[in-house]
């Protein structure tokens, strides 16, 4: 075999593996949203669930999502881009760098499922919240400081040496030269891995069954108190995610209608993911561009 | 600018022609500088004039960025890197541990070999470090990105261009630009290591012209691998091989009829 044949073969396995994942992923979406758009209208989305009747929507459902995903990244992004630059500008190559990097690697290869039990046990029992949005939001915050952090010092690391150097060469403390040269460079990278983080916390259900719990009280969007127990905003109360409630309608719904809440639900997730997904780029691509001027 | 302070002339250990009239601004004193085991500069003693131009030479490897570099201790950033000796400036010791390497660098300029503006807008290049001294006000910041464009000769042809991306200028321009972001912290010394090697013959003349221009305000030191741009623009010139200097005097003497034999047979293109 010449090795014309054999680069032609290299080339034809390589498209069709690159095809099969694509019409894996194409098809997977095409049956969620052929089998879930149908069930979604106004109504779905803006009445809250009921238990035993059919006709519920996923309104509190919807709205946890996208709070627990907040107050999450409100954590998560400052802490994970604060560890971040720790490890690639002020770690000092050696055993306790190696030993924190390791620490780092497994607590992000820990299953979900553990992260929730210890979740149950520090944020729920030990601090007597009970199920909380906060208990769920910390859980999910251990459950992607690892890769947040690891994300983030890549980002900082792939900005050149010669942009830090010249920043220091000009009189420029050390400090102000990672947050006005560093952290701008590496912005699309932290963007990009704060958006995969977020897509980990939209799906994620195994860790927040046990912190954020499967229930959801009565809530009133006219009441913006955080402090009120009826308030949306309030982070000291049980919220069921959509993501935990397609687990929990597949597995003890007693409803009529189990089938189209689950398909609909999952295909709002699917479409929340698309659409904010869509929305972080474009927000940092705007910000990129004022900070670079470029056009 | 910071007042002057005149240096008793020293002994030397090396045989180097020193013009002790003129007035100095930074002496070497027994420099060596070490990475790990490995020493890059061995016992250097020049002593840099004021409002001149030296010249650094020799080949690759030979210490002569090490030297530039350890002069804005711009070589702190390597970790395995040490020094000893001294290197006198203003009458100070800039390599004791107590120096404010922050105040130093700003007084010490430098100018890299590959252009690296920061990815933002020409005028906030210049104005970067202006405002992290706390210069904020509009006015004054508009004065001085026109004053340092000026001085780095590149005002007419960039000032419509001020908000655009530093990126998208020309590499020529690019170091023009560093240049001038570097004068705009008015610095009394100006270090060059290599300016104008990535650049084409046109921009390197620019850069050149430039340079000589400086001279009238700045004192500046100058790595170089280009021979002609040495004997062309420079005052004095150190010729290191090995990490030791060599030789070091009046570029004309050095160029025509220099004392040491390795020098002529480097100048002459023999090695390196």
């Amino acid at each position: 075999m010449n090795s014309k044949v054999a680069d032609r073969i290299a080339t034809g396995v390589f498209v069709t593996i690159a095809f099969i994942i694509v019409a894996i992923l194409a098809a997977l979406f095409s049956f969620i949203l052929f089998r879930g758009v149908p069930q979604i209208s106004w109504e779905f989305l803006t009445t809250p669930s009921s238990s035993v009747q059919a006709g519920g929507g996923i309104r509190d459902q919807l709205f946890n999502s996208f709070y627990i995903l907040f107050i999450t990244m409100l954590i998560t992004v400052p802490l994970g881009v604060c560890g971040g630059i720790y490890m690639a500008e002020y770690a000092k190559p050696g055993k306790v760098t190696n030993f924190i990097r390791s620490c780092i690697e497994m607590l992000a290869s820990l299953p979900s499922i553990v992260v929730g039990m210890f979740g149950l046990l520090v944020f729920v029992n030990t601090t007597g919240w009970g199920y909380t949005i906060i208990g769920g939001a910390l859980a999910l915050t251990i459950f992607n400081i690892p890769v947040m952090v690891r994300v983030s010092e890549d980002a900082i690391r792939s900005v050149p040496a010669e942009m830090k150097e010249a920043s220091l060469a000009l009189g420029i403390t050390h400090w102000h030269t990672i947050k006005t040269v560093l952290i701008p460079s590496a912005f699309p990278g932290i963007l990009t891995g704060s958006i995969l983080a977020s897509g980990r916390v939209f799906g994620e259900a195994a860790a927040l069954l046990f912190t954020a719990g499967l229930s959801t009280p009565r809530l009133d969007y006219l009441d913006l108190n955080p402090f009120s127990e009826t308030s949306p905003l309030n982070i000291f109360r049980p919220a069921e995610t959509l993501a935990v409630h397609i687990w929990a309608v597949n597995t003890n719904g007693i409803m009529p209608d189990i089938r189209e809440i689950a398909n609909g639900s999952s295909a709002v997730l699917v479409l929340s993911v698309l659409i904010f997904n869509l929305l972080a780029r474009w927000l940092g691509s705007v910000v990129h561009k004022k900070i670079t001027a470029s056009k | 600018m910071a007042a002057t302070i005149t240096i008793e002339p020293k002994m030397h250990k090396q045989p180097t022609a020193v013009d002790e009239k003129r007035e100095t601004i930074l002496q070497t004193e027994d420099l060596s500088i070490y990475y790990g085991d490995n020493q890059a500069v061995k016992h250097a003693n020049l002593d840099i004039e004021k409002h001149a131009i030296t010249a650094l030479i020799g080949p690759s490897g030979c210490g002569k960025s090490t030297f530039l570099r350890s002069i804005n201790r711009m070589n702190d950033l390597i970790p395995v890197s040490w020094n000893e000796g001294k290197i006198m400036y203003e009458g100070v010791d800039i390599l004791s541990k107590n120096i404010n390497t922050i105040a130093l660098r700003k007084e010490i300029g430098m100018v890299f070999q590959k252009p690296n503006p920061f990815p933002k807008s020409v005028y906030n290049n210049i104005t970067h470090a202006l405002r992290f001294y706390g210069n904020r006000k509009k006015k004054q910041l508009d004065e001085i990105v026109e004053e340092s464009l000026r001085k780095a000769a590149l005002w007419d042809e960039i000032k419509d261009r001020l908000h655009d991306s530093a990126l998208s200028l020309s590499g020529g321009q690019q170091q023009r630009l560093c240049i001038a972001r570097t004068l705009a912290m008015e610095p009394n010394v100006l270090l060059l290591d290599e300016p104008s090697s990535a650049l084409d013959p046109i921009s390197n003349a620019k850069i050149e012209e430039l340079i000589l221009q400086l001279k009238e305000d700045y004192s500046i030191v100058i790595v170089t691998h280009n021979m002609q741009q040495a004997s062309r623009i420079s005052d004095k010139t150190a010729f290191f091989l090995n990490g030791s200097v060599i030789e070091y005097g009046e570029t004309e003497k050095i160029f025509t009829n220099p004392d040491q034999e390795k020098t002529e047979d480097y100048i002459s293109g023999r090695f390196g």
